[in-house]
């Protein structure tokens, strides 16, 4: 069954699907490519400090929580803490409220809220961006204990 | 071999060839469904940091793989029914838009469930979210096209048309945590990279989406089947096997 030996008009048919297929594939991906930043959830770090994100409305931002920048109020809920692309952005975050379970240094969050004009962003809502990273607790503990020894073995050297 | 596809394309001949496969067919499903279930839920290690909540992936994950692979093969039934006009692919486009929709929601309403733990939300607007959510649109679509329609050869290429076109939703989905910030994670499976958790967490996983893939061919196969003699009721065949059985 060669495509040239297939019937007019079964090839006829193969090819307006095709082409039905490709047009509407090519209409989506320009709406798609129209609509690019409204279709990202939230802004990186790297686009809030270069001034790409609207100060004072609603928007969403996203990063890494930085180690060690987590300040947490004795008296209530106030939490500050930055957050950064791996790179030399780094965005700070103010919040008042209870951060979800996975809220970690280290690990990627998304925030709503708003963005002053201190550069500051005020959320009203926190989330946890969790990666697709999966492995067993004992793992952890086995990389610590390794890495422990590791440096034991170092000092001893 | 292309008589023999042709032979099977006829109503009767794939009945009596799916009558055959289907007991072991649905044996396999069932038992790769619950060793598979029972290897992720009971005896796989919990996440360093989900903890328990992170099993709900024995589900999500192959729901979610077969929902987009469900409507990939109802597609290709459309464009095999728009092309060749066999009364197969239009009769295998109706059966799986229904086992689709419901794969697709089992994926959106465990998603949630994990988002809520995990996340801290059930819902976001974000790329991935959204598009497999037009996913289970596309899906009831086709099911409410094909019953809006009285005439079975017109409601037939309607539904062809649509399903055909909804491909160029696949893709996005797919690529959707790739191209865009999304909250969704991105995928922990590659075709050239290792995958990003322990073997004991995806071999099992593997087993349930094998396991997934099974029941799909056999509510398929069943759905098929109540068609065919749904259809062909006037025919001999039919007849001699009713009043055989």
């Amino acid at each position: 069954m060669k495509f040239g030996k297939m019937k007019p008009q079964r090839r006829n048919r193969l090819m307006i699907a095709g082409l039905l297929v490709v047009s509407v594939g090519t209409a989506v991906s320009l709406a798609l490519k129209a609509l690019n930043e409204n279709i990202n959830l939230y802004y990186s770090p790297a686009q809030i400090v270069q001034g790409e994100a609207p100060r004072n409305t609603l928007i969403r931002a996203g990063g890494m929580v930085v180690a060690n920048s987590v300040n947490r109020s004795t008296t209530d809920l106030q939490v500050s803490f930055v957050v950064s692309d791996m790179g030399a952005s780094e965005v700070m975050i103010n919040y008042v409220g209870i951060l979800p379970d996975l809220f970690r240094e280290g690990q990627g969050v998304i925030a709503r809220g708003v963005l002053n004009d201190q550069n500051v962003f005020i959320a009203e809502e926190v989330l946890a961006k969790h990666d697709e990273t999966y492995m067993p607790p004992e793992i952890l503990q086995t990389l610590a204990e390794s890495k422990a020894k590791a440096e034991k073995n170092g000092t001893s050297l | 071999m292309w008589n023999w596809f042709h032979k099977l394309s006829a109503p009767k001949s794939f009945f009596e060839l799916s009558g055959k496969l289907l007991p072991w067919f649905g044996l396999l499903a069932m038992l790769t469904l619950a060793v598979g279930a029972v290897w992720g839920l009971a005896f796989a290690p919990p996440d360093y940091q989900q903890g328990n909540s992170a099993r709900i992936m024995y589900v999500h994950v192959p729901a979610s793989i077969l929902a987009q692979s469900s409507y990939m093969m109802m597609a290709s039934a459309a464009l095999v029914f728009l092309v060749w006009r066999i009364k197969l692919a239009d009769i295998a486009l109706q059966c799986a838009a229904p086992i689709g929709a419901s794969i697709t929601l089992l994926a959106l309403v465990t998603g949630a469930i994990w988002g809520k733990p995990t996340w801290g939300t059930w819902w976001v607007w974000d790329a991935r979210l959204t598009s497999t959510l037009i996913l289970f649109f596309l899906f009831v679509g086709v099911i409410a096209l094909r019953s809006a329609m009285d005439n079975r050869d017109s409601a037939g290429r309607a539904t062809a048309v649509l399903a055909l076109v909804g491909v160029v939703n696949l893709p996005i989905i797919k690529y959707s945590v790739d191209w865009w910030f999304t909250l969704h994670q991105s995928s922990s499976f590659s075709l050239t990279a290792k995958p990003t958790m322990p073997a004991e967490m995806w071999i099992p996983l593997l087993i349930m989406v094998v396991g997934f893939y099974l029941f799909f061919f056999v509510a398929w196969m069943l759905r098929i089947r109540a068609e065919i003699l749904h259809r062909e009721i006037r025919t001999q065949w039919v007849r001699e096997r009713v009043l055989s059985s």
